[in-house]
């Protein structure tokens, strides 16, 4: 029996050597490969699109009628117009960021697949960057939706926050990708049990970032713990802005230092963990 | 051809045949040894697997066979020793040599939800094979997948999902092969269409393709060389045929319970 037109060889030595000479470090295209394939993934399975839009459109509208209320009942929080929407919304960029990361991630635990892409020469940092872009394409897909109800509802424009929204985006999301990188490289070494971890971990930082309130709510020694969060900072600036039309843009360059200090820590924490789960053999196998 | 190989005794292949100058091996394994705490899952075994060979893993649940693969892939990290693929140290340099291996292994699945082509489609693009929308088209047609390309992969009977599997193992047309259970939980007719296959996928590409399987009949049939392994040593190693006959036994099957049980005469070299 030949291969001869079988297709099983269809590859001859020198379209291997080309393939040998195609190999990069970081390649734009394994990136893109990943990417496509979780959005085949989105795109099969409506349940998987609602539910980026569900649970922030629920809660955003939960805390925009809440809001109003209060507005009817105080004039305090009529002056906070728009503080606790925004807040809302700036919120989910650190949650589903951090979720969309680990999600994304997960979805190769619960797949079984994580063996044969370990197999392929898609690299770590490339798996990383895949999964910091569907976080983005998750993101997206929520929050576009559900800032425009937010106008709608509320007359609350996230994005007629202009510059100020791109500061506080980008420190949100950095912060939540360094927390999901640090989750999945957790699943990594401890397999599934370290699930729940992914779920839940970023709701420690709601209280202690201040997210509904001032920071000087909060008692004093826990007050040196929230201003070493990235996040405090945003949701500082995001009170500031809606309240005394003030921007502070150093605020903004402390948070993203910090950022850039916590995402370094992630990643020597991932490289670790995921070098301890090669020791510990537990990369083969994992899954549901 | 002969194996090479034994208990922190490393020979090539060539050398084992009288040769000059031995052929570059594509899997060359030295004093590997996987430790976790106090137990040894694989204990100093070295071998090689010239190119073109089918070499059988064999032994019992627990023998090392899946360790030892996990660190030929680099996935697992060795407690000492090396594994080298196509000349790249997997523990440190699993990059150089990956575009040029693929595995099928019973303990990964393909995405449920993706399509054949789908999945195809990006364990393709992570390979960088080029054309490959015509690559697809090849092997779903020797692999009997076209009808089924644009199905789920979760909907697909164990022998069509092998199948796929088998798609994705040789998509990058690889030089080295490694199958954990291929046929594993296949009818008989299923496993021997993957096995003929396998054999002309050796044949053409002269890819080395290393083994590991319970199913002796298969082995038999497959494999150039077998090594035999118990309790992370290697016990004994040879051509089915040798040592079918060293053992005085009619099959693989009555070798394997021999070695497994520590009867009959192993002859490590």
């Amino acid at each position: 029996m030949s291969l001869k037109g079988t297709g099983l060889n269809a590859m001859g030595p020198d379209d291997m050597s080309r393939a040998a000479t195609d190999y990069v470090a970081i390649s734009p295209r394994r990136v893109g490969a990943m990417v496509l394939r979780y959005s085949y993934l989105l795109r099969s399975s409506w349940p998987r699109l609602l539910d980026l839009v569900y649970w922030p459109a629920v809660q955003m509208l939960m805390w925009g009628f809440l809001q109003t209320y209060l507005a009817r009942q105080s004039g305090m929080a009529a002056q906070a117009g728009g503080a606790f929407i925004g807040a809302v919304l700036l919120w989910d960029i650190l949650f589903r960021g951090q979720v969309g990361f680990s999600i994304t991630f997960l979805e190769e635990m619960w797949s079984r697949n994580l063996g044969n892409l370990m197999m392929t020469p898609l690299r770590p940092a490339e798996f990383v960057a895949a999964l910091m872009v569907m976080s983005l394409i998750r993101l997206a897909i929520g929050l576009i939706p559900v800032s425009l109800l937010a106008l709608a509802f509320f007359g609350f424009n996230l994005w007629g926050l202009g510059l100020a929204f791109a500061a506080f985006f980008v420190n949100l999301i950095l912060t939540s990708w360094a927390i999901g990188l640090l989750a999945c490289g957790l699943i990594l070494k401890k397999g599934m049990g370290a699930e729940a971890f992914a779920w839940s971990v970023t709701f420690v930082l709601l209280p202690l970032c201040c997210v509904y309130y001032p920071v000087a709510t909060l008692p004093v020694w826990l007050q040196f713990i929230a201003r070493a969060l990235p996040p405090t900072y945003v949701f500082e600036g995001l009170r500031d802005l809606v309240l005394n039309r003030h921007f502070d843009a150093t605020a903004m360059i402390i948070s993203l230092g910090l950022n850039v200090v916590y995402f370094a820590a992630a990643v020597v924490g991932f490289s670790l963990l995921l070098r301890s789960a090669r020791v510990s053999g537990s990369l083969l196998q994992t899954g549901e | 051809m002969r194996l090479s190989g034994g208990n922190g005794d490393e020979r090539s292949a060539g050398a084992a045949q009288g040769r000059t100058e031995a052929p570059a091996a594509a899997i060359a394994v030295t004093d590997l040894v996987k430790a976790y705490g106090p137990v040894r899952a694989v204990d100093g075994i070295s071998f090689s697997v010239p190119r073109g060979a089918i070499v059988g893993l064999l032994g019992g649940n627990g023998a090392g066979k899946t360790t030892t693969i996990a660190m030929i892939m680099g996935l697992t990290l060795p407690t000492t020793g090396t594994a080298r693929v196509l000349g790249s140290d997997m523990a440190r340099e699993r990059h150089r040599a990956l575009h040029r291996i693929n595995f099928q292994s019973p303990y990964v699945e393909m995405p449920l939800r993706l399509t054949i082509r789908q999945n195809l489609t990006v364990f393709g693009q992570l390979y960088g094979v080029r054309p490959l929308r015509e690559r697809i088209d090849e092997l779903a047609a020797s692999l009997d997948l076209t009808a089924l390309l644009d199905r789920p992969s979760g909907k697909l009977s164990a022998g069509q999902k092998t199948r796929v599997a088998l798609a994705k193992a040789l998509i990058n047309a690889p030089d080295v092969l490694l199958l954990d259970e291929p046929t594993a939980s296949l009818d008989p007719d299923t496993a021997d269409w993957v096995r003929t296959r396998l054999e002309v996928y050796r044949r053409e590409r002269g890819a080395a393709i290393l083994l590991a399987s319970h199913n002796m009949p298969e082995v038999e049939r497959l494999c150039d060389d077998v090594i035999m392994m118990r309790a992370g040593r290697i016990v004994d190693r040879g051509a089915p045929a040798d040592l079918i006959s060293r053992y005085g036994r009619d099959n693989m099957e009555d070798v394997f319970l021999d070695v497994a049980r520590g009867r009959g005469q192993g002859a490590v070299t």
